[in-house]
């Protein structure tokens, strides 16, 4: 009976202290009394939490999520050849886990949609004990499980999200982002595109319809006409448009001659994919060439658009081609074990599974709180993205932001988006009550019990 | 003047795809009195097919590259078609490119086997069963077929380009006398638009003239009478749930270059064609056409930026919108028949 | 026994049964053993389980004896959840508010499209109602974001006004309660190797899904009830008797719209978060295919169904090929690896797959979903035992409709 089982620490030391027989045992996760925060480890393991979506239109983005996970748990616990633990600044993580207590994980299945994201982040922390919860592809859901994980005192590492929201006013005290958001984009990006298409252009914004697409559009528009564009049609298209060419005729009877695409994953590839079809690429506008502009590009998903990404600016949070020593490792030790590059999204994954065992690490505990405390105004390096700063104010990394560009002639299938300027970091911060992203508050760091 | 053109391509267009899924639900529907959950899914294996010939096109023999090197820093592995072998690098080239219309030849054996085994190995047995257990059964076949496709060939768009020489676009406007540049279309969406054309052409010439077609509509019509003339028509209904499922397949192949294929197409125009279907009237080959072109314009004018401007939304629910004023306007939709599906 | 014949009254009973001692039937293997990933008998997944029974009853009331098929009951229950929310984040964290307006609020909703879609029959009204459901689930996630919060989900806020709530806010949001019990509290039981989780919320949902369930048998019983039938088996000779089928099958639309909504209340009562997607087509199909599953037209089916379905999301998607090679790894290695290949697709991210290939082997097997299965197996068992009640269980078959 005795019989102590690695798998699940929580339960697992509770079956263990339990005597035969009947008693009522330490109230639930939420409230318990027994334990000083939610889920507090009290065996030999500890139990991260990997929600990422499996199925539905990301389920590849998750896929790569979840070997970066696998990836970061072998190295945290003193597997592999230890990734970016080798150059990350802080030493703090010695390969024995995370405090000494080895790490095992549970995934489940976002399927992109909040309902379903919060459920199987609710049963990881219910039925599986987990400490933490991270991944994700959306910013719907990545708010929406960074509130369940307020509420149930976990941590919350975002994964791969982009909207202002998230670290803007729907910021949590548990919830951290390491991901850039739409503000960056365009701060990085005007710079770029005013060098390389003139301060005198006519934009046209087409604009997914919902949360994610507005921040963007807000973002790119106040950006590029701070220096001189002109946005002369912004239309907003629903979600489950496929067929985006009645969206771009009327790009053809405007006298734009730059159109800005707020899509990502299927709906940007679809609308990029049109967009070169009806042969905008090949106008010329006011004496000037048509250019589109893609403001989040995902590697993965320029892949679902073949030649026709080739030239177009965008930006992204990390590209495999980055010759820094972190990326170069990670680079390594990702391709050694899956035989291709990580994805932005699988580094972003990586990144934060060890930002938050190196917290724990530093802080000598568990407890939300005391993680909160070591992540909040925390600097680091060596992690691919330069110095790096996670902002006290709203738990957003401030770091350098890539500005890419579809590549011209690719050598391999990895091999699309090619680097055109490493925006310092100084250049995409802003205050932590800029228009864009005010509102909200911190609110206070809860442990759950 | 000229966006208003643009816009009624745009509609043809994306009427044609509409108009060949609901054309071939409805004869489904309309011979074997079986709705069909899993059509969606057979328009997306048919837009796997013509993923699938450009990889067999693409199976590969790999050669060590000793002076490049891969992302790793390890020797970069080339990797050479054989058909470039075989054909030499021209032809192979050209064979790649042309896939997706070499894709309508490769599609049309699988997806009528795909047709057959479908009817002969699962619908038969739902004839008689209530459209429930129809609905529950093919919407399970088609989850179970999209989870296939997704094992094999993942959850990304794979892109799927048409052939160099029809990626272009034509400009129309200087034909009708407008400022050039001004009306500009795909040539490959005005082959899609030809090719729907001819199919549709083809399925109701097939039905009208042909004998087969004529013992096929009588029994759409009366199947008990037709059943008593001594005519098996249940073989004949067979044929035809391997013509629809046909039809569905190559509405898949020639769509590829339009938007790239990912697992989960079907679903996404199933919800729409059976609006189409039900807007058409149940059991009407021609109202299935003519709701499809119909949605497909009005879809398209509702998204003009003028419109939005208006009625913020508009784009979001015209189709929705329109299905239910036309239903409440005719009962049985444009052009269906009383009784059929109605209890 | 509460005005039910002793056939029901012994359902209700087992219903009773079921619902009150699942923490412990869902949680059947000990802690720590292999099979432990099996176990559903956590507050979140139970809650689930009787709120989507909730759901499917509803809908069975609808589909299961007037035959009209809906394709939008999603709709009422989104509906029904931002109505809870707003109660939440205006009133009070108390649930009884939220749940109550949810109701009333899934009730309009319902009467309206309601009345427009039951001016047609058979296909034409499942569209209408499919189109209704969609145009709400698409304004829901786009146009009206300032009520709806788009693509993120409306939740609460710290800054919430709570009118009659009092505790000034320290920083971390209050829970939802029930007079001051909160939904998240509980306790649990350790009986040697086993953990029992018993929570307030799933009780609270239980309590209220009974209610629910008897409300369902009293009306699958009553003449109203008999008439809905009537209206599924022959319209044309109802008329002719000089009854007029209309408001009765929209009275039973109403009903079950109502309690998409008290469903949808119940999920923001647990968990106070609505998201746009739960009013999408696929979700609708989903209380579809819960009720056919279990067998529509029979009182227990649906919520037979609606487990079924919630146990494959939470329990099959969570299995990766790590806990496979902890099942498997008594094997030698290279048999650990064939079985962890040949299983490889089923799980995890493919629990889709799995879910289809359980809709096609019901529904060609047991052509009424569960209930006909389990019928299936007591008579199987009552023919061994040579008892004679084998005509009395193939006379209570369900007969699956429309």
């Amino acid at each position: 009976m005795a019989k102590f089982n690695p798998g699940f620490s929580r339960r697992g030391l509770l079956k263990a202290s339990a005597v035969a027989g009947v008693g009522l045992a330490a109230p639930t996760v939420f409230s318990s009394k027994a334990y000083a925060y939610t889920n507090e480890p009290k065996g030999g393991t500890v139990t991260l939490g990997f929600n990422v979506p499996q199925s539905g239109p990301y389920a590849d983005e998750g896929a790569d999520e979840l070997r970066a996970y696998e990836l970061a748990v072998e190295h945290l616990n003193g597997g592999g050849d230890g990734g970016m633990m080798n150059t990350f600044s802080s030493k703090a993580l010695k390969g024995n886990g995370i405090l000494g207590k080895k790490v095992e994980y549970v995934t489940g299945d976002t399927q992109t949609k909040s309902d379903a994201a919060r459920a199987s982040a609710k049963s990881m922390i219910e039925k599986d004990g987990a400490i933490m919860i991270t991944g994700g592809s959306s910013s719907g859901v990545a708010v929406a499980v960074q509130g369940l994980c307020q509420e149930a005192g976990v941590i919350f590492m975002a994964g791969l999200t982009h909207s202002n929201d998230t670290t803007g006013k729907d910021k949590k005290a548990n919830g951290f982002r390491h991901f850039f958001n739409s503000y960056m984009s365009g701060a990085a990006l005007a710079p770029v595109l005013g060098k390389a298409y003139g301060t005198d252009r006519k934009a046209y914004h087409l604009t997914a319809d919902y949360n994610w697409g507005y921040t963007t559009e807000e973002a790119v528009r106040s950006s590029t006409e701070a220096m001189g564009w002109e946005t002369v049609g912004a239309v907003k298209t629903p979600l489950a448009q496929t067929d985006f060419s009645s969206y771009i005729t009327p790009v053809l009877q405007s006298d734009a001659d730059v159109l800005v695409l707020n899509h990502y994953g299927g709906n940007m590839v679809n609308s990029l994919t049109n967009a070169v079809q009806f042969g905008l690429r090949d106008r010329v506008v006011n004496g000037k060439n048509f250019e589109i502009v893609v403001p989040l590009y995902s590697r993965l998903m320029a892949k679902g658009a073949g030649a026709n990404v080739k030239g177009i600016f965008g930006s992204t949070n990390w590209h495999w081609s980055l010759t820094d020593d972190g990326s170069k490792e990670f680079v390594k030790s990702f391709g050694t074990k899956y035989g291709f590059p990580p994805s932005q999204a699988a580094h972003t994954c990586y990144v934060q599974a060890l930002l938050y065992a190196d917290a724990v690490e530093r802080a000598g505990s568990f407890n939300p709180c005391a993680v909160v405390e070591a992540l909040e105004g925390f600097e680091f390096d060596g992690m691919g993205n330069g110095p790096t700063l996670y902002r006290a104010d709203d738990h957003q990394c401030f770091k350098d932001v890539l500005v890419v560009k579809g590549k011209e002639n690719p050598t391999s299938e990895f091999d699309l988006l090619e680097i055109v300027e490493i925006t310092p970091v100084a250049q995409v911060t802003y205050a932590p009550d800029h228009p864009q992203v005010a509102g909200g508050s911190l609110g206070k760091c809860n442990p759950g019990a | 003047m000229d966006a208003v053109i643009l816009q009624i391509l745009n509609g043809l267009d994306k009427g044609s795809a509409y108009a060949l899924i609901a054309l071939g639900l409805t004869l489904i529907f309309g011979t074997l009195g079986v709705v069909n959950f899993a059509h969606g899914a057979l328009f997306m294996l048919g837009a796997f097919c013509a993923v699938t010939l450009s990889k067999i096109f693409t199976i590969s023999y790999e050669t060590i590259d000793p002076v490049r090197k891969d992302f790793l820093g390890n020797p970069l592995k080339v990797e050479t078609p054989y058909i470039f072998d075989w054909f030499g690098p021209d032809v192979g080239t050209a064979m790649i490119e042309w896939s997706v219309p070499l894709a309508i030849l490769f599609s049309i054996p699988i997806m009528i086997l795909v047709g057959l085994s479908m009817e002969r190995g699962l619908i038969k047995y739902f004839y008689k069963r209530p459209h429930a257990d129809q609905i529950l059964v093919t919407f399970g076949l088609a989850i179970v077929l999209q989870e296939i496709i997704k094992y094999f060939y993942g959850a990304n768009p794979i892109p799927t380009p048409a052939p160099p020489a029809l990626t272009g676009s034509a400009d129309f406007g200087v034909l009708l006398g407008f400022d050039a540049g001004s009306i500009i279309y795909p040539y490959w969406r005005l082959v899609y638009f030809v090719f729907a054309a001819v199919i549709i052409g083809g399925v109701f010439a097939f039905l009208r003239y042909t004998t087969f077609g004529m013992v096929v509509r009588a029994g759409m019509a009366d199947r008990e009478t037709v059943g008593l003339l001594g005519i098996n028509i249940d073989k004949r209904f067979t044929i035809m749930f391997a013509l629809a499922a046909c039809v569905a397949g190559l509405a898949g192949v020639m769509y590829t270059p339009i938007n790239s294929p990912n697992y989960h197409m079907g679903m996404d125009f199933l919800v729409l064609s059976f609006v189409v279907v039900v807007v058409g009237g149940m059991g009407s080959l021609e109202g299935a056409v003519a709701a499809g072109f119909l949605l497909g314009v009005l879809e398209s004018f509702a998204s003009m930026g003028e419109i939005v401007s208006l009625l913020p939304g508009i784009n979001q629910i015209i189709i929705y919108l329109v299905a239910i004023i036309i239903l409440l306007t005719r009962p049985r939709g444009l052009m269906g028949r009383k009784g059929v599906m109605e209890e | 026994m509460l005005g039910l014949n002793s056939k029901d009254k012994t359902l209700f009973l087992i219903v009773l049964a079921l619902t009150m001692f699942a923490p412990f039937l869902l949680n059947p293997f000990p802690e720590g053993s292999e099979l432990a990933q099996f176990n559903a008998g956590y507050p979140d997944l139970m809650q689930r389980f009787v709120i989507f029974g909730i759901f499917a009853i509803g809908f069975n009331i609808l589909f299961g004896l007037t035959g009209y098929l809906s394709f939008g009951h999603a709709a009422f229950l989104g509906v029904g959840s931002y109505a809870g929310v707003w109660m939440l984040k205006l009133l009070t964290m108390n649930v009884v508010p939220a749940i109550i307006v949810s109701v009333i609020f899934a009730g309009l909703f319902s009467a309206v499209v309601g009345y427009i879609s039951l001016r047609r029959s058979g296909i034409y009204f499942s569209i209408l109602t499919l189109a209704f459901a969609q145009m709400s689930f698409a304004l829901a996630y786009s146009v009206l974001t300032p009520i709806t919060n788009g693509e993120t989900g409306l939740q609460l806020a710290l800054n919430d006004p709570r009118i009659l709530d009092f505790d000034a806010a320290d920083g971390s949001l209050p829970a939802t309660n029930f007079f001051g019990i909160e939904m998240r509290d509980g306790f649990e039981l350790a009986l040697g190797p086993w953990l029992f989780t018993f929570n307030f919320g799933y009780y609270l949902c239980a309590i209220i899904m009974l209610i629910a369930f008897y409300i369902s048998i009293r009306i699958f019983r009553s003449p109203f009830g008999l008439m809905l039938r009537a209206v599924k088996t022959n319209q044309q000779r109802l008329r002719f008797t000089g009854k007029n089928p209309k408001p009765h099958t929209l009275a039973a639309f109403i009903i079950s719209g109502m309690y998409a909504g008290l469903a949808g209340g119940l999920m923001v009562a647990m968990d106070p978060l609505a998201g746009a997607e739960r009013m999408q087509w696929t979700a609708s199909g989903e209380v579809v295919l819960m009720t056919i599953l279990g067998g529509a037209g029979t009182l227990i089916g649906p919520v037979l169904g609606a487990g079924v379905i919630k146990y494959f999301e939470n329990i099959f998607s969570k299995i990766n090929d790590n806990v496979l090679y902890n099942w498997f790894s008594f094997l030698p290695d290279g048999m650990q690896d064939a079985f962890v290949f040949m299983i490889h697709p089923f799980i995890g991210k493919g629990w889709h797959l799995t879910l289809g290939i359980m809709f096609m082997l019901v529904v060609i097997f047991l052509p009424g979903g569960v209930v006909e299965g389990g019928q299936r197996l007591r008579q199987l068992f009552s023919r061994r035992g040579g008892s004679d009640s084998a005509g009395g269980a193939s006379s209570a078959k369900a007969h699956p409709a429309e």
